[in-house]
């Protein structure tokens, strides 16, 4: 009895170690291998200093390094900065810089270079908010730099990432050509990145190499990557499904999620879009019809079934989003205003809004869409409409810049939109709802929205340095938009990431692939 | 001389169409609403209007039309494509790194259906109740109708996926390592299978259809009843005799389709990834990128007037009849 206890005992020990033993040899990464991964489209151009957006943002954030990093739950880490502090004021943010940090072709990173990076991206990237409380750019020694700000900014922490602040060589793309055109955006990249730049060849790849004189201890792990170029979805969901992609991010067709979720040896997760945090919705224009008043725009959220846009249109891919701001935000505020699927109470709200039926309508509106992946949304929102009496024409754009004119001059009833928030709320948020933003072209406040308390919270929000201080007001902002619906959000986009059984450590923080992918390895 | 003068007066037509195609896709691509302004801020995921404003200025679109108009033009007679507003790479350096793919793709596939369309079109008109026959006819109607980008998604699923004999992308493997120029020669014939025979599969069929009519046309003629009667084979009457005469209707139809097998490419290309001008275009088309697209425009209206130039001259060596004007 004893003896069987005993050897029980040992043989469970037994299991346990060989248990741990192989978690242990699971987790070491391994160091070599070549990724092959997919892109959706061509990027413009490598650098993210000058060019925003996903595309760009997967090879610039291997080929530039940004000061901080992020982990899953939105919390900074030391990147290029090893260490920062922000002052008592909130006016200076002081970065100390690795000592052993190098570009690409072996020149020191210092502190000149992020005065000059500030400059270039102050000066030419497309958002200006994000770094428009910075004065001056402080350079006491070669390894500290303290950012100037006339206003405190919390929005520059998030701002600080690969994304969207990639440390460039003053002396490559300081030598007075335009930054934006500069040749070298395309070709013989020098960046402070964990990996250098072989090839990019516009319409078919873009390869890069270990940078060996990477500033992260034993990063990283990966020899090369090979990022294909392969624009159609169905394609690239047969490559991931026949193995000859082992990863890729920012799918975003349910029906195509939906498959590759069946597939052995394949992965596919929501996680890791928070900061990019895209958001799908229906844009009201309040500035004119009946859509100028809260009860009509109140009425349409009650009619427009959100349950069978999660379930029958988006397949059950994609989260709900009830605000302005992405679920996965820590600034996310849940308990807010919705509306639950009720003609009769929107009957009554249009009533109300003295929009009674006459001929059988109400009211006839047009619904604008800008690309053709959003006509069922569209369709079904002249369906559901029909119930409630309001007539509604829908109006297709042969192309992107023909809606995005549009809507620049508010020349539309409704429409249907995707916007980013792009990190902070101070970046991809404020935009649509300031009134100081109306009508400056797509994806500014087209909505025409303007409250004053609105104008007030979000000025505050954005300076305020507290984090609860700060969330509070957020939440009081998604509050006040959720009541008025300038625009009525429906979900969240259900950007996907895909990997093999193969890939160790995808990128599922809270900037997908939008940054650097040094600890990512393939298992042998 | 008859040949020389026919040459001149089709190149200077050619002259005077170019420039009407230069004036004419320039008009309309700046009566469009919108600008690639707009797109690259969708690239973006938005932009400041100030930001909107500098590209705008940077590009020169804040100019009037004429001036626009004239820029362009005076460019072009240069031989100077300009540069592309999205990409900021010369319109000629990017058409000229797209072009080798194009034409490997348009020539394969021109040349796949023309062998096989008109081998179909033989073999159903040497009997023309047959069953293979019957079967010709069906492949070619299924091959004329389905849209190209289906059969490419079709084929993608059954050969790429179920039946994984070719890769689903692209034109060549970059992670072979150190690959010889032998194995580079195979590995992009080995990714060119696919999109080729989705591309001929459309004219495969126009080709047998074509060729089926003409040679049953022939065969009934009164030279061919007389090789038979003079003891000719069989294969000797059909392939000499009758393919040879059957041939000019087909050939002319090659040369018109040309231009269609060009814009055949831009679907096949965009389901396979093919780093061709199709892709290019497309691209430019979505991205609004003016230069690129008049200057893809510009290069297809060339291809096209010199294709049905030759398309005469090698009717008039396989068809005497043109050569002396009596047809």
């Amino acid at each position: 009895m004893n003896a069987i206890f005993k050897s029980g005992l040992a043989m469970l020990a037994a299991g346990t170690m060989l248990a741990t033993g192989a978690i242990a040899l699971a987790e070491e990464p391994v160091k070599g291998g070549t990724l092959v991964t997919v892109m959706g489209s061509n990027p413009r151009n490598l650098n993210p200093a000058v060019q925003s957006g996903i595309v760009t943002g997967f090879p610039g954030a291997q080929l530039f390094a940004a000061p901080l990093r992020y982990d899953e739950d939105w919390t900074p880490q030391p990147y290029l900065a090893e260490s920062w502090e922000v002052s008592e004021d909130g006016l200076s943010v002081t970065l100390n810089l690795r000592k052993n940090a190098v570009f690409h072709d072996g020149a020191p990173i210092t502190s000149k270079d992020v005065a000059f990076s500030v400059d270039v991206i102050k000066e030419h990237h497309p958002f200006k908010g994000m770094f428009a409380p910075v004065e001056s750019v402080e350079t006491p020694d070669d390894h500290t730099a303290i950012l100037k700000l006339s206003q405190p900014h919390p929005a520059l922490m998030l701002a600080m990432s690969s994304q969207l602040m990639a440390i460039i060589p003053q002396h490559i793309y300081g030598d007075g050509q335009n930054p934006k055109q500069h040749p070298r955006n395309n070709a013989d990249v020098v960046g402070s990145g964990p990996f250098k730049l072989v090839e990019f060849k516009n319409g078919e790849h873009v390869i890069l190499e270990r940078h060996d004189d990477y500033f992260m201890e034993g990063l990283p792990h990966l020899d090369r990557i090979v990022m294909r170029i392969i624009t159609d979805p169905t394609a690239r969901a047969i490559a991931y499904e026949n193995g000859e992609v082992a990863f890729g991010a920012f799918e975003s067709l349910p029906r195509i999620i939906n498959r590759l979720k069946n597939v052995d040896g394949l992965t596919v997760t929501p996680e890791g879009y928070g900061a990019i945090g895209p958001l799908d919705w229906l844009a009201f224009n309040t500035t004119k019809g009946p859509l100028a008043d809260v009860r009509v725009r109140q009425a349409i959220a009650h009619a427009v079934d959100k349950n069978f846009i999660h379930k029958a249109l988006m397949l059950g891919t994609a989260a709900d989003a009830k605000t302005g701001i992405h679920p996965d935000s820590p600034f996310y505020e849940a308990d807010v205003p919705d509306y639950p699927l009720d003609l009769d109470k929107a009957a009554a709200l249009l009533d109300e809004a003295g929009y009674p039926v006459t001929d059988g309508s109400r009211m006839s509106l047009t619904i604008d869409f800008g690309w053709p992946g959003v006509k069922p949304q569209v369709e079904y929102v002249k369906a559901a409409l029909k119930k409630v009496n309001i007539d509604v024409e829908v109006v297709a754009s042969a192309d992107f810049p023909t809606w995005a004119g549009k809507m620049g001059k508010m020349d539309f009833d409704m429409s249907w939109d995707t916007v980013f928030n792009w990190g902070d709320p101070v970046i991809g948020v404020h935009r649509t709802y300031v009134s100081d933003n109306i009508a400056k072209g797509v994806w500014s406040n087209t909505q025409g929205y303007s409250n004053p308390k609105v104008d007030e919270i979000l000025a505050a929000a954005g300076k305020e340095g507290d984090p609860e201080k700060r969330k509070a007001l957020y939440s009081e902002f998604q509050k006040i938009v959720a009541e008025e619906l300038p625009v009525y959000w429906t979900n969240a986009l259900p950007y996907h990431t895909v990997y093999s059984d193969k890939i160790g450590n995808p990128p599922l923080g809270i900037w997908a692939t939008s940054s650097p992918i040094d600890n990512m390895y393939l298992k042998p | 001389m008859n040949l020389l003068r026919s040459i001149l007066i089709r190149v200077a037509y050619a002259v005077a169409l170019l420039i009407a195609v230069i004036v004419l896709n320039f008009t309309m691509m700046y009566l469009a609403p919108g600008d690639v302004a707009d797109t690259i801020a969708q690239a973006s995921g938005g932009a400041d209007p100030e930001v909107m404003e500098a590209i705008r200025r940077e590009y020169g679109l804040d100019q009037p039309f004429i001036i626009q108009l004239g820029t362009y033009v005076g460019k072009v007679l240069q031989l100077d494509l300009g540069y592309s507003f999205f990409y900021n790479q010369p319109v000629m350096q990017l058409m000229l790194d797209r072009l080798p793919a194009t034409l490997l793709l348009v020539l394969t596939a021109q040349i796949v259906a023309l062998i096989v369309g008109v081998l179909l079109g033989v073999i159903s008109a040497r009997n023309p109740n047959g069953i293979s026959s019957h079967f010709v006819t069906l492949f070619a109607l299924f091959g004329y109708s389905a849209p190209v980008f289906w059969t490419g998604i079709l084929l993608l699923i059954a050969f790429s996926l179920l039946v994984p004999l070719f890769p689903v992308a692209g034109m060549r493997d970059v992670t072979l390592e150190d690959p010889s120029f032998f194995t580079q020669v195979v590995d992009v014939l080995h990714h060119l299978v696919l999109p080729a025979f989705t591309l001929a599969s459309i004219f495969l069929a126009l080709y047998s259809r074509l060729c089926r009519a003409a040679m049953l046309e022939v065969l009934g003629s009164d030279y061919i009843r007389t090789a038979k009667a003079k003891g000719l084979s069989d294969r000797q009457i059909v392939y000499k005799h009758g393919l040879k005469n059957a041939l000019s209707p087909v050939v002319t139809l090659a040369g018109l389709q040309f231009s269609a097998v060009v814009s055949g490419a831009v679907l096949v290309e965009t389901v396979f990834s093919w780093p061709g001008l199709g892709t290019l275009a497309l691209q430019a088309i979505i991205a609004r990128d003016t230069p690129v697209i008049l200057g893809i425009l510009f290069f297809s209206a060339l291809v096209v007037i010199v294709v049905n130039l030759i398309t005469d001259l090698v009717l008039r060596t396989i068809d005497p009849r043109i050569r002396t004007g009596s047809a």
